[in-house]
């Protein structure tokens, strides 16, 4: 383990994967080897441990409002709270994220609202919040595709010159996609500010890692490429502050893109319509389920004297205000005027679509005269 | 040589566009130095520099690398090197330049063209000579036009840079090296608009892209029998010029689209359709459709026998005549 893992490599020569997984909080559950010092005061710890408890609160409450019929599906990142809320803190607010469907911490963490950014699961648009607003762009379902996008933005922000990185949230099935090769190819050849990070929480649905790939790690396919890769513990989530802190700054110095292979778990099923029982043991979910993150920044500020029972306390009851108030911003998600189904598919008026939306305004008036 | 080509003309108006408007990028495959493998972008990246760049083999990137660009408002007009090599690049205009301002709730507008040589005729080898235009035209969300002449191409590449929506531009490869006399520039219809070519009244002709010429010295073949034809170019795929083509067929009574894809679900069966279902009344026949066979496109040898020419199309004139 080295000290300062981003001074090993020198950017275009002798880029290489830097060794073992980066550390810093303990690890309750097993011996750990020698952790590194994180970036982060005892005021931001315990901020992102309110962040993640809330998060995780929320992530609750949308597998509830699924099984209750009111969200069509969910994709739960429980269990994953470390690595996406770690990183996302460490983004300025210039910077891009590009998402895939399950970065529901990371939305959040941009400040985009619980209805906002359901609309999708609950069904009533295919997207609800402004991606400029946010700089939080679409999610993207079609796994990896979202990395090239990633990859533009950050070649034209660094040909207008502006200061930003682009964050591309993949997953370990992803890299296993053309995509997310061609994503990172083009950013190192065209030495773009991106960071990749890949959140390698071991399943692709039912596909397990070791069927993914016959490579040691995901982290390798950046130096074959000719830029860094980093590891780092996911569910650390001052370790995954410090190494993304650390990707962007490099992204930012000029350096060309960087690789973070965040080392996490998926407790829940893919999404709601997936039965992970079919495909894995219970011992194995268990097992990382003691390795939990929350638990594990606890068990630190514990440790420190830091974690009251006041504190504990207050950060459960806002975390139950947020979810209350979340709920009823989903409830109230609607699906408004159907006529807007033509609204935006153009910017302008087509013909077809016209004769189409008259088509459905007359079935409207006609049901509402019934 | 008096004039210019097709392919002058698209050079020239990618090269107005890159003069005008600083936001426009041109890239792809081989278009910086080696200036297209057909010279549409020769010299670009000479008087542009870097605005007009080589990428790395991979057409899924080259567009979906446009997407992350448009997004950030830049203006990509982005090179697919042929027809057949357009696919891997297939998912990134499916699923997100054609659905990105949809989905979006219109927060996102990607201005971005696809240029695609396309079309046979050129005795070339397997994947060149492709007609892909019915998979582009059927996806919600793009426009797609096809110029037919060397005029027309500069002013319609122009108006697709300049569209807020994105553009699949197909570049017939068989009409590239064709030469039109005047001068640019030059400013023809706007996209979505059908251009009558050649007015008559025995038939109308339908064609786009490569076809117009084959309609044009069909028509021309067609006098000889005393017919007196009129040749339509749709010039856009997607929006479809339908009321151009009823006002014709109203006037002709009898319709035959021709194009180089296969009959089945090509853009001949839409027009039959919205024909039958517009123009029933006015039809004195069944629209007919002259078209490539529904084979994978054959080998250049026989290419010939594949692409509709003009006896097949003064065949289907005849056929027409004889309801």
């Amino acid at each position: 383990m080295v000290d300062n893992p981003i001074e090993t490599n020198s950017p275009g020569s002798g880029t290489r994967i830097d060794p073992g997984i980066v550390r810093c909080l303990p690890d309750q559950t097993r011996p750990t080897s020698r952790l590194l010092e994180h970036k982060l005061t005892s005021d931001e710890l315990l901020h992102l441990y309110q962040r993640m408890v809330e998060i995780r609160r929320f992530d609750e409450l949308a597998m509830s409002l699924q099984r209750q019929g009111q969200l069509g599906v969910w994709a739960s990142c429980l269990g994953q709270e470390a690595a996406q809320i770690g990183s996302a803190y460490a983004l300025a607010d210039q910077d891009w994220v590009f998402p895939s469907y399950r970065e529901t911490a990371v939305g959040l963490m941009r400040g985009i609202t619980p209805g906002d950014l359901l609309h999708q699961y609950r069904g009533t648009w295919l997207g609800g919040y402004d991606p400029y607003k946010h700089r939080f762009a679409m999610n993207s379902i079609p796994i990896a595709t979202h990395a090239l996008h990633a990859t533009g933005l950050a070649m034209a922000a660094k040909r207008a010159g502006d200061n930003l990185v682009s964050v591309a949230y993949i997953g370990d099935g992803a890299t296993s996609e053309g995509d997310a090769h061609e994503a990172m190819n083009f950013a190192a050849v065209f030495a773009a500010p991106v960071v990749f990070f890949v959140q390698n929480n071991h399943w692709a649905i039912s596909v397990p890692l070791s069927a993914q790939t016959a490579s040691p790690t995901l982290a390798d396919r950046a130096p074959a490429l000719g830029f860094r890769g980093m590891m780092v513990d996911g569910n650390d989530v001052a370790a995954v502050h410090r190494v993304m802190s650390d990707a962007l700054e490099h992204a930012r110095g000029g350096h060309g893109p960087v690789l973070v292979e965040a080392i996490t778990y998926r407790i829940e099923s893919h999404t709601t319509a997936d039965d992970h029982t079919r495909y894995r043991t219970a011992a194995e979910v268990e097992e990382w389920r003691e390795r939990d993150p929350i638990a594990r920044l606890e068990h630190h500020l514990d440790s420190l004297g830091m974690l009251t029972d006041d504190i504990r306390r207050s950060t459960r009851e806002a975390a139950d205000a947020k979810a209350s108030a979340a709920r009823i911003e989903i409830l109230q998600l609607s699906a408004g005027d159907p006529t807007e189904l033509f609204q935006h598919v153009y910017h302008g008026e087509r013909p077809l679509l016209q004769e189409q939306r008259e088509m459905l305004r007359a079935e409207l008036r006609a049901w509402e005269e019934m | 040589m008096s004039g210019f080509s097709m392919v002058e003309a698209l050079n020239r108006a990618l090269a107005d566009e890159l003069a005008e408007d600083d936001k426009v990028l041109v890239f792809g495959q081989d278009v910086a130095a080696l200036g297209g493998v057909f010279r549409v972008t020769e010299g670009l990246h000479d008087r542009f520099g870097d605005r007009v760049f080589d990428t790395p083999l991979a057409e899924s990137a080259i567009v979906g690398t446009a997407i992350g660009m448009a997004m950030y408002g830049y203006r990509p007009v982005v090179e697919m090197q042929f027809d057949g090599f357009s696919y891997p690049a297939f998912e990134q205009i499916v699923s997100h330049v054609a659905k990105m301002r949809n989905r979006s709730r219109g927060h996102i507008s990607l201005p971005m063209v696809i240029r695609i040589p396309f079309g046979g005729g050129i005795g070339s080898v397997e994947h060149h000579s492709e007609s892909p235009e019915t998979y582009f035209a059927h996806t919600a969300g793009l426009t797609v036009v096809s110029p037919a002449a060397a005029d027309d191409a500069y002013s319609l590449l122009r108006s697709s840079i300049r569209s807020d929506d994105p553009v699949v531009f197909l570049e017939p490869k068989s009409r590239y090296w064709h030469r039109h006399e005047g001068t640019l520039p030059v400013t023809t219809l706007n996209i979505g608009v059908a251009q009558v070519r050649r007015p008559g009244t025995t038939a109308t002709l339908i064609g786009y892209g490569p076809t117009v010429e084959v309609c044009l010295a069909a028509a021309v073949a067609g006098s000889d029998e005393g017919w007196d034809l009129e040749v339509i170019d749709l010039r856009s795929l997607s929006p479809l010029d339908t009321s151009t083509l009823i006002s014709s067929v109203e006037k002709t009574g009898r319709a035959i689209v021709v194009h180089e894809a296969g009959s089945f679900l090509g853009m001949g069966a839409e027009i039959a359709s919205q024909l039958t279902e517009k123009a029933f009344y006015s039809l004195q026949a069944p629209v007919l459709r002259v078209t490539g066979f529904d084979i994978p496109y054959p080998s250049a040898q026989l290419e010939a026998y594949h692409l509709p020419g003009v006896d097949r199309v003064l065949d289907a004139v005849a056929r027409s005549l004889s309801y």
